[in-house]
């Protein structure tokens, strides 16, 4: 089988588990992979400029972190917020927060780049955590899930952890599908190809800022689709999701899966989120406490992955795939 | 004869105190190569950038249609028709041949803030690029990647890409430098046969292609114009003996 197929039948059998997942799983796991889907939305929108681009943003929870907020701003106090308002709204305010933050920042690269963004970030983060705004550094409270109400008439509930899921999962699909056609329009080819050369694509022509400002603000809205429904899911909304320890960790979802492919990103959203998890269950072994040091553990395993696999976890499936191509015994060459 | 396409007056460009480009006038007209020529380090490629908009001159005017175009960026440069080739290959490696010339030939989109339709189905911008493709002759390799080509062939990409832009101006730097002898002698005549509906700028250390195609010939040792004339007054001119030629030799 070619290998586009074979990856195409694999993406397909995750996607059929993931659509039966809710039918055995409790309600714990069935919310614990609503919260994966939810960071791999987000990593495939840092992917979107770390990985396409090339622009390596240390400040990527801004646009997260403003999207929930926006969510707790838009609901009446003890109310829900309409989806279908407060979604656009939240998007859009994380839009305009990649717009005026890509106007400045884009006009730097490489190193300067990651300081900036991450400065831009951690503007935002002490705005809200040092303010009254939202509740200062408690954080505020989302107390309804937004109502998805069409004049009366109720597709779905968010209330229902079920329902959640699901919505998730259709996001993670029409995302990432609208990626791989973005990426494969020709502004997608403008992008790579700045990636690669950007001074030859500014003597071809092209207003290289400009491309990469839409690309950083998409990025930006998608990032803010992904915090508005962490936020809707968690209920709560803290100066947390705005930190740089946010920014850094989608930042090693996409790296750790794979920069570049999309798929890596998903992958390395639901990898990050499981391994902590299983660390943090871990026993005690000989006296001492893994799980309570489960961090060590998770950095130790990054640095292992980074240095053993470096285009990331997705290519241990290609591995897997070359090897078996090579029948038994078969000599290289 | 008629006005020139691209003009520059008393063109300048400083890095810190050295002067790599002094006080250069040159006229470019339709129908014409103008090819410079000159010791390494005489500023024909820092001039040549001056003119694609890579750099900002530092002093004087560079007159395109007639307009002053010195201090507009390198993408508004090319979007007024003026195409450049590197002396460096400057190609995208991870593309296929095809891909280096399809984005090329897509900047003539009028914009390519385009985000639905697959870019394959822009069938005009492909057809562009594989038309620059077998201009220089390289449509048997359009789905190869571009790193896998031989130094010569890349060259070629490099031209391809230009040309797939469609411009009126052609700023060839060193378009034969590390091709072999069929290589050299394809792409001589392919610059022939784009001389008529293009202005061109020739950078080249290849002699006999340079008199071979050059109409008008201009000598820059150490930034400025020693010279500039038909061939034939070059080859004769005594200061250009001595300082270039003679000193020198042809490269043949």
């Amino acid at each position: 089988m070619p290998r586009t197929t074979r990856a195409t039948a694999v993406l397909l059998l995750c996607l059929l588990a993931l659509a039966l997942l809710p039918l055995f799983a409790e309600k714990y796991y069935i919310q614990l992979f609503t919260k994966m889907m939810i960071m791999a939305v987000f990593a495939m929108s840092l992917d979107l400029l770390v990985g396409f681009a090339g622009l390596v943003s240390l400040g990527h929870a801004a646009f997260f972190g403003l999207a929930g907020y926006a969510l707790a701003f838009a609901a009446p106090q003890y109310e829900a917020a309409n989806l279908w308002l407060s979604l656009p709204l939240a998007m859009a305010c994380s839009g305009l927060l990649a717009l005026v933050i890509g106007a400045l920042v884009l006009r730097t690269s490489g190193i300067y780049f990651i300081m900036v963004t991450l400065a831009f970030a951690q503007m935002l983060f002490f705005l809200f955590h040092d303010t009254k705004i939202g509740g200062g550094a408690d954080g505020i409270y989302v107390y309804a899930k937004p109502a998805a109400a069409i004049a009366g008439w109720e597709p779905f509930t968010l209330e229902n952890y079920t329902h959640f899921y699901f919505v998730m999962l259709v996001l993670l699909v029409l995302v990432y599908v609208a990626l791989r056609r973005l990426l494969d329009s020709p502004f997608g080819r403008v992008i790579v190809g700045i990636r690669v050369n950007e001074q030859r694509m500014r003597s071809l022509g092209y207003r290289t800022f400009r491309y990469k400002l839409v690309c950083f603000v998409l990025a930006g809205m998608l990032a803010g689709m992904a915090g508005y429904f962490a936020a809707a899911q968690f209920g709560f909304v803290s100066p947390e999701t705005l930190s740089w320890h946010q920014s850094g960790g989608v930042l090693m979802m996409v790296i750790l899966g794979g920069m570049g492919t999309l798929t890596g990103a998903v992958v390395g959203a639901f990898a990050m989120i499981l391994l902590e998890l299983g660390l943090q269950g871990l026993p005690e072994i000989g006296g001492m406490d893994i799980a309570k040091h489960w961090q060590l553990f998770m950095g130790a395993f990054i640095v292992g992955a980074v240095l053993l696999l470096p285009h990331g976890l997705l290519s241990l499936f290609r591995l897997g795939s070359r090897l078996r191509r090579k029948p038994a015994g078969a000599h290289d060459e | 004869m008629s006005e020139a396409v691209l003009r520059t007056e008393r063109l300048s460009k400083h890095f810190g105190g050295l002067v790599a480009v002094n006080d250069v006038s040159l006229e470019f007209f339709a129908d014409q190569i103008h090819a410079v020529i000159g010791p390494n380090g005489a500023g024909k490629t820092t001039l040549t950038s001056l003119l694609s908009g890579d750099l900002s001159c530092t002093s004087g005017c560079i007159f395109l249609d007639g307009e002053d175009v010195a201090g507009l960026s390198a993408d508004r440069i090319s979007q007024r028709g003026v195409g450049r080739s590197y002396q460096k290959t400057n190609i995208f490696l991870p593309f296929t041949v095809l891909e280096n010339c399809r984005i090329a030939a897509q900047s003539r989109l009028p914009s390519s803030m385009r985000f639905v339709r697959a870019a394959l189905a822009y069938r005009d911008v492909v057809r562009e690029a594989e038309r620059a493709l077998a201009e220089v002759g390289l449509e048997h390799k359009a789905q190869e990647t571009a790193a896998t080509l031989s130094h010569g062939e890349q060259r070629q990409l490099e031209i391809a890409m230009t040309l797939a832009t469609r411009p009126r101006v052609l700023l060839l730097d060193e378009p034969l430098a590390g091709m072999g002898g069929e290589e050299s002698a394809r792409m001589v005549e392919l610059l022939q046969t784009l001389k008529p509906a293009h202005a061109m700028l020739l950078v080249e250390h290849d002699m006999d292609a340079v008199f071979a195609l050059a109409d008008r010939l201009t000598v820059m040792v150490e930034g400025r114009v020693l010279e500039s004339g038909t061939p034939d007054a070059i080859r004769a001119s005594a200061a250009v003996q001595e300082a270039y030629l003679g000193s020198e030799g042809l490269h043949a």
